[in-house]
């Protein structure tokens, strides 16, 4: 090769071109089994991987949402409902002239510069045939005079999507709740397979309780799609179950009124049917509105809830944690009965104060001149406070405490809503554990007129009342009645759940008590004969007032002076008809002062009309 | 000339043919697989273009247009090509500089030129004019070629190599510069040399590297691993090695494909209609196709062998590999073996120029078997 010849040498150049086209041949070869070897491994031995590879490519699976579902009432009164919200939507690539179309648009819907603004931010970033939304919210006016001008808008249309609506607005929003958008905490704790597809979650009250019943299951549509997404056909589908229509034991009517009653002010009304733990009301003003919320509520918004010294975001009927004051009366007077401290006949004198032995202190009696010689009777008929310190200081904490929880005092109710606070029952161990002090006798005495340590919600006040009512038998206050898997469908009631009865070793004990308590409404003088005026049936109640903070001993508690939101809680518990039962109320209005000249009228608003339009079903 | 036309036909061709055949001057079992070619093309581009007619009358046009040009030129004895190679080549060179000055902008590159009434690559030309060019230098100094032989003919090829890349075409370069290289190849270098050009190359390859546009390098990148970015330009790598694994041994069954048809595919219809053929007829349907190449191939290379030139030998040699260099670099691309790299399947890929290119090539390679003059001896 090396050899250099001046001369072409047609011989050798044919050999050595041959040669060289048998190497280029066989080099081909070679590649060739390269390219074939590449393809065995292909198409033989990674053949099930690819298969797998496109199987994925091409179907895709699409969540389907199921509809949540609905609430209603005890009447079947409509209280959160799915309503289409329509939006205008185009789909870029069926459009002609963008601008010229958005220019148009803007005539006869409102188009703001922020909805261009979303507009042009989604037009990046989807695929030209998915329909963007322009418009969210169209009003009903719109939305015809789209409809009416469509033909001239190709590739635009109005798309509907469900969302949660709430017809009555803020009535017994504390009750039903509110859904909203799924947050990432929440993300964590749900299914993450059922709620594919699902952009809302109950986040309070029933919607949030009964979640995964309103819910139901996600269905699935395997879509055959292109690379870039486009559906091309429908392969399979599994239609989603909707979610249970829930029927709550909750009276809309009697929930307006006590809602009515209480407009203006701060405090709760809690209405529990004794025989069954069935909620009637369950009101806790002021209120706000659970459709601000559906959608995403502003910022701006939510702080001016937060920040609110209303504190309308504030679920008082179970979570406003209040000292029973007086209400707590007829459960001590039973305690004493019971424990045989006191007959009915046992009389106290009562001078306005108590005190202890051997301690200067005097307790006072809210009454200053005192109420004289006293009876279980006129004590919670007159509410007197020097009776209750000295049964109390007879029974003892050891002994109050044992009684009082019986009626579920200290406790969460279990009733059928999330966040329940369990308030405060006192005993010597809690203080000892909590405070790490010993228990004072004198604290056993203000515990006796449910002061001091004492805490409860409405709604175990109301709880308790019923339990009262009942004669000890004691029902889980619930709020469901009954689920229905259809709309349309049959009902499907809950039974009321029996969970205890309250010792009395004489029934008759009953009796004194609840006569007292009639005594507090009917009697002219008991301290809430203001109600009494023009009564078809019987009510046995009892007011409260509780102390917001202490009264420095000898200062002259005058109601005027001190600031508004420094006044005393107004309580009244009752029930009726005395005969037998069916309604048992606790009202709270915050700072209202008196409990027979502001709580009190608001039981009787509500029972007045249970007892004028009977509840149905 | 009709008589002097008569008198160079080969003596010993005693077989029995229609004077219409002999009147085509077309090297029968060549044109055949051509035909053959051609025909499971339409076939495979019939599914990959999910059955749109207007393509496949479309490419049965340029199909008609490029045989025509096949035979057309397989009519001009070899010795008028020689004679046009350096004006060829002359005007190529020019083109390619008048693209670099004024050519437009078409699919990021300056390509096409444009000239009123229609567009065209005058890298296309190249394709033909280098190994033409490099053969007609070669071919008049005694083989193998000297040194300074070698550095002329190394530039001859080079600077159109170069100015292609500059467009940049990466593909056309790459298959530029092996038709060249191809002519040197045969002519008889040494191995020698061979090898050490390689090892420059290797040496430089690195240096390369910043000459490369972003897309290039990412190119490079994306072939050496694949999935990094399998939703931007790894996709076409990973996409049509699901459709080719997924048709197995028998494939999915023609106009069964669901990459290809779901649009998973891209350039489905071009560059990666290999794959379509993967994915619809499986590793048997690969193989039918492969063997149809090789048989052109080995044709291919018989006829240079039995070419009577150093030119039309080279020519004939330079034309059969470089055709099989489309083959190898579009499969081993399609299959995840090499970079990606724009060059279409021949005969099967939908698309003009090249296709009209790779005829006349043809037509080339035919007019050299078929304008034999007798030879005494050998």
């Amino acid at each position: 090769m090396a050899l250099r010849t001046p001369l072409k040498d047609h011989l050798r150049e044919t050999h050595l071109f041959t040669s060289r086209a048998l190497v280029a041949l066989v080099g081909v070869m070679l590649l060739l089994v390269l390219v074939v070897g590449r393809l065995v491994y292909l198409q033989i031995i990674s053949h099930e991987h690819f298969s797998t590879l496109s199987e994925n490519n091409r179907v895709n699976i699409v969540p389907i949402p199921p509809t949540r579902g609905l609430i209603y009432d005890r009447k079947g009164v409509l209280l959160a409902q799915n309503l289409p919200a329509f939006s205008l939507e185009v789909i870029p690539e069926q459009v002609k002239n963008l601008d010229e179309t958005l220019a148009e648009l803007a005539g006869l819907v409102a188009i703001s510069e922020e909805d261009l603004e979303q507009f042009k931010k989604r037009l990046e970033q989807k695929h030209p045939f998915e329909a963007i939304p322009l418009r969210l919210r169209l009003s009903e006016e719109e939305v015809a005079r789209f409809a009416v001008n469509r033909h001239r808008f190709p590739g635009v249309d109005i798309g509907a999507r469900l969302t949660r609506d709430y017809p009555l607005g803020e009535l017994g929003v504390h009750a039903v709740g509110f859904v909203g958008r799924i947050n990432e905490a929440e993300l964590q704790s749900l299914d993450a397979t059922n709620y594919r597809g699902t952009t809302y979650t109950g986040k309070t009250g029933v919607e949030k309780y009964y979640e995964a019943v309103l819910h139901g299951q996600v269905g699935y549509q395997h879509e055959e799609t292109n690379a870039v997404g486009r559906v091309l056909r429908v392969l399979e589908r599994r239609l989603p179950a909707p979610g249970q229509n829930l029927y709550l034991s909750l009276d809309a009517d009697l929930q307006w009124v006590a809602e009515l009653a209480l407009t203006g002010k701060r405090g709760a009304v809690v209405a529990i049917n004794p025989k069954s733990g069935e909620v009637l009301v369950l009101a806790s003003l002021p209120g706000y509105d659970p459709g601000a919320f559906v959608n995403g509520i502003s910022t701006k918004d939510y702080q001016a809830l937060q920040d609110s010294l209303d504190q309308p975001l504030f679920n008082r009927v179970l979570t406003g944690q209040y000292p029973p004051g007086s209400t707590i009366k007829p459960l001590l007077a039973l305690a004493g009965l019971e424990y045989k401290e006191v007959t009915p006949r046992t009389s106290t004198f009562c001078p306005g104060w108590f005190s202890l032995p051997g301690d200067e202190h005097r307790y006072r009696d809210w009454k200053r001149e005192g109420h004289g010689t006293t009876n279980v009777r006129t004590a919670i008929m007159h509410s007197c406070d020097v009776y209750f310190y000295d049964l109390a200081r007879t029974l003892g904490i050891d002994r109050i405490h044992k009684y009082l929880s019986y009626f579920g005092l200290g406790r969460r109710t279990g009733i059928d809503l999330p966040g329940e606070a369990a308030g405060l029952l006192p005993s010597r161990e809690w203080k000892r554990a909590a405070r790490r002090q010993a228990w004072f006798p004198g604290e056993t005495l203000i515990t006796g007129i449910g002061q001091g340590f004492m805490l409860t919600t409405p709604l175990q006040l109301a709880a308790a009342t019923a339990m009262l009512a009942n004669r000890g038998e004691v029902f889980r206050p619930q709020i469901l009645r009954a689920t229905q898997a259809t709309s349309g469908g049959e009902l499907m009631m809950q039974a009321p759940l029996h969970t205890a009865k309250v010792p009395l070793s004489d029934p008759a004990n009953w009796d004194v008590v609840i006569g007292a308590m009639q005594d507090v409404v009917h009697d002219p003088g008991g301290t809430a004969k203001g109600i009494n005026r023009g009564l078809a049936y019987h009510i046995a109640g009892k007011t409260g007032t509780a102390q917001v903070f202490g009264i420095k001993q000898g200062e002259k508690y005058k109601a005027s002076e001190l600031a508004e939101r420094l006044h005393d809680h107004a309580l009244f518990v009752a029930f009726a008809p005395v005969e037998d039962p069916e309604i048992a109320v606790a009202v709270i209005v915050e700072n209202g002062g008196s409990g027979s000249g502001e709580a009190a009228p608001v039981a009787r608003a509500v029972m007045d009309r249970y007892f004028s339009g009977k509840p149905g079903l | 000339m009709s008589s002097d036309y008569n008198l160079t036909r080969l003596a010993d061709r005693r077989h029995r043919r229609s004077l219409f055949i002999r009147g085509l001057n077309v090297d029968l079992p060549l044109l055949a697989a051509l035909l053959l070619l051609a025909a499971v093309g339409l076939i495979v581009l019939y599914s990959a273009s999910a059955q749109n007619n207007d393509m496949l009358i479309r490419q049965i046009i340029r199909l008609g247009l490029g045989f025509t040009v096949l035979l057309v030129l397989a009519h001009i004895p070899p010795h008028h090509f020689e004679r046009w190679t350096p004006w060829l080549y002359g005007l190529g060179v020019f083109l390619l500089l008048a693209v670099l000055v004024m050519g437009e902008i078409g699919k990021g590159a300056q390509r096409w030129l444009d000239l009123g009434v229609i567009r065209f690559q005058p890298s296309e030309i190249m394709k033909l004019a280098v190994p033409l060019m490099v053969a007609w230098y070669v071919a008049e100094r005694p083989l193998p070629p000297a040194y300074k032989a070698l550095l002329v003919a190394s530039l001859i090829l080079v600077v159109p190599t170069i100015l292609i890349a500059r467009q940049p075409d990466l593909g056309t370069a790459l298959l530029v510069a092996s038709s060249g290289i191809f002519v040197l190849l045969l002519a008889g270098v040494a191995w020698r040399w061979v090898f050490l050009v390689g090892a420059a190359l290797a040496a430089v390859a690195p240096v390369l590297w910043y000459f490369l546009r972003d897309y290039q390098r990412q190119r490079v990148i994306t072939f050496l691993n694949p999935e990094n970015d399998p939703l931007g330009s790894g996709y076409h790598i990973i996409q049509s090695k699901i459709a080719i694994g997924s048709g197995g041994f028998y494939g999915k069954g023609w106009l069964n494909g669901t990459q290809a048809h779901l649009d998973f595919l891209p350039e489905r219809s071009t560059d990666f209609i290999f794959a379509v053929l993967g994915e619809e007829f499986g590793l048997i349907g690969i193989l039918v196709l492969l063997a149809i190449y090789l048989f052109i191939i080995a044709r291919g290379l018989y006829i240079a062998t039995q070419a009577q030139s150093t030119f039309t030998r080279l020519v004939a040699g330079s034309i059969t590999l470089t055709f099989f260099v489309y083959v190898f670099v579009n499969i081993g691309m399609v299959t995840g073996l090499l970079p990606v790299v724009g060059v279409p399947l021949p005969l099967v890929s939908y698309g003009g120029t090249s296709l009209v290119t790779l005829m006349a090539a043809f037509g080339i390679l035919m007019s050299i078997h078929t304008h034999r003059r007798l030879l005494s001896g050998s």
